[in-house]
């Protein structure tokens, strides 16, 4: 496979430009296959890109993109002044920090596991099982949740009235609605962000393994010393994923869960912009939100990835 | 492989079996207790609290939720849309992921880059939304297809698998007079049909489960997919949302069976593709997903 690739790469030093001209016209039907793909990411990704100029103009929807009064920074100053940016600045920051330190590892440890199983339908079952909530949406997971966590007549607060303890009015707490949070992410991805792992772990070579029973490791040790280190640069390349993916923490989720009197804790930047831009009409504005939200996601992915290299790993690109 | 049988690993062992069953248990028991309960009667659920088995039998929640037609027509909206909308994102993606596969295909290194550039980096909510409005596709269900047509991962990891076929079969079929639509139909997709089921089953997924687009698109409540519909039973009837976005108010707030009833109902289509297709996808979401 590999002698017939080199076969038909073109020779580098006869790329004139007719040679050129008959490849593309050669491989046509390709540049065909690929348009219409290629005007979808044009249209509903890049044009938008375009769009967020008019988070510096006073976006009127009659008068367009083309048309609308241009503001300058205006947006901005009003957004880092702006009280309640703050509180979903910090907010979005506090979410993430959960999924880092509560999420992250779960599935890491699930992993580890399910690959000292040596009985193979026993680790088939458990992962057709932990698989499964992956594949409902938000508003089913939330849905189950507010069931069973509702004052009236859900389980847990049956249980906790049984236990002669004070009902306790989760969906509506500020208390309560980071734990809510974190555990459906946990109930729901869990399982399914093993996957990865359990690949990676599926290419260790066993006489690794060997030798460090040899050397006396008993089998803690030889997760520690073989099975961790084996998987550390995937570890990796999803812990940066994960902080590209700071201000993307679900804006279904949150906005499912979101209510009047937990707002203070849960709002986040998306829940924001579709409040203040959609509900409201402040286009610009918003979209000045959505900015600089996008905006630092790019800078973190960037800085993550830096730093990884910079401790030796390959990173994501 | 010599087995370690001390005492301590087989400790190890009984640790790590006790762990993962409590976790499969702990997955499984919502379904089951939602499950249960939407099969009983309020009263019942009232008085025994935590039924994993129902002693009552009941469909009542089933007749309430099905007496209007307001969830058959949500469940048919999304069957469209998932139907539809999977068919279309795999048309379109697979036949981009193929042209992306081929080395010789100049310029495919800039495409892949605006491609992956897309996964960084977006417009956000709002500009999508005007470009959404500004192509007259408000109150379509297009809406709910169109901008989410490829999903940038779900190509990669395509395009990673046809680019992993060998390559003497193009070779080949070119001699035999075969243009590349011939050699991507006739020969390409009927070898890949792991991958093609892999990334359907994610494509149906994401198209089953779509509520925000809909939230953000459609006006017409007509079109409303099961998951709103589902939305508007649990949590804006119990007062839990933050807007209650033109929903006629239920003069009474539904009972937890009827509740439960609901879930069931649309969660229900996802579960029973699952198993079909379960034995593909552990393998499918690996095939593109560390080497981006």
């Amino acid at each position: 496979m590999s002698d017939l690739s080199v076969q038909s790469a073109p020779p580098v030093q006869t790329r004139t430009r007719s040679e050129r001209w008959q490849r593309l016209k050669r491989n046509k039907l390709l540049y065909v296959m690929i348009i219409p793909g290629l005007i979808y990411f044009v249209v509903f990704k890049y044009i938008p890109m375009y769009g967020l100029i008019i988070s510096f103009q006073n976006y009127k929807p009659h008068l367009g993109v083309t048309g609308s009064e241009w503001v300058g920074w205006m947006h901005f100053e009003r957004l880092f002044h702006d009280p309640m940016f703050w509180t979903i600045f910090k907010n979005t920051l506090v979410l993430f920090l959960y999924n880092i330190l509560f999420y992250f590892p779960v599935p890491i440890i699930l992993a580890l596991m399910l690959n000292e199983l040596r009985k193979e339908w026993f680790k088939r079952t458990i992962q057709s099982i932990v698989y499964i909530p992956h594949f409902m949406s938000w508003v089913i997971v939330v849905s189950i949740s507010f069931v069973m966590l509702t004052q009236d007549g859900g389980i847990i607060n049956d249980l906790i009235a049984y236990f002669g303890f004070n009902k306790i009015n989760f969906l509506m707490s500020t208390d309560w609605f980071r734990p809510v949070y974190i555990l459906q992410v946990i109930w729901r991805e869990a399982g399914w962000g093993t996957i990865i792992y359990l690949a990676a772990m599926a290419a260790i070579d066993p006489q690794q393994y060997e030798a460090a029973r040899i050397d006396g490791a008993n089998r803690f040790r030889q997760i520690w010393h073989v099975t961790l280190p084996a998987i550390r640069s995937v570890i990796i390349v999803l812990l940066i994923l994960k902080i590209g993916d700071v201000l993307e923490l679900g804006f279904e989720h949150v906005y499912l869960l979101l209510n009047a009197m937990n707002r203070e804790v849960a709002e986040i930047f998306d829940t924001y912009v579709y409040t203040a831009g959609l509900r409201q009409g402040q286009f610009s504005y918003s979209t000045a939100v959505g900015f600089f939200k996008s905006f630092v996601g790019l800078i973190l992915i960037m800085m993550a990835n830096w730093l990884a290299k910079k401790f030796g790993e390959e990173g994501v690109y | 492989m010599v087995e370690d049988r001390s005492i301590a690993s087989r400790l190890f062992d009984g640790f790590i079996y006790v762990v993962l069953i409590l976790v499969a248990l702990i997955t499984l028991i919502p379904f089951i207790h939602v499950l249960a309960g939407s099969f009983t009667t309020t009263a019942e659920l009232a008085r025994r609290g935590f039924v994993l088995f129902p002693t009552e039998w009941s469909l009542t929640a089933y007749r309430y939720i099905f007496s209007t037609d307001t969830i058959f027509k949500g469940l048919a909206n999304s069957m469209g849309i998932t139907l539809f909308g999977t068919m279309f994102s795999m048309f379109i993606t697979s036949l981009m992921a193929y042209g992306l596969s081929r080395r010789d295909l100049d310029g495919r290194r800039t495409i892949m880059f605006l491609v992956v550039f897309t996964m960084l980096f977006s417009g956000g909510l709002i500009p999508t939304f005007l470009v959404v409005k500004e192509v007259g596709l408000i109150d379509s269900y297009l809406a709910l297809i169109v901008p989410f047509t490829i999903n940038a991962f779900n190509l990669i990891i395509l395009r990673n698998f046809f680019q992993n076929l060998p390559e003497g079969l193009e070779e080949s079929a070119k001699i035999d007079g075969c243009n590349d639509f011939g050699i991507f139909f006739r020969i390409v997709l009927p070898l890949s049909m792991p991958a093609i089921a892999t990334i359907s089953l994610f494509y149906a997924v994401t198209y089953w489960n779509t509520y925000l687009p809909a939230i953000l698109y459609l006006n017409d409540t007509n079109k409303w997919p099961v998951q709103i519909i589902l939305r508007q039973i649990v949590i804006v009837a119990t007062g839990l949302s933050f807007d209650d976005s033109g929903f006629e108010d239920a003069a009474l707030p539904p009972s937890q069976s009827v509740k439960m009833a609901a879930i069931i109902v649309a969660t229900v289509p996802i579960l029973c593709v699952y198993p079909f297709l379960q034995k593909h996808f552990a393998k499918g979401a690996l095939l593109g997903s560390i080497k981006g």
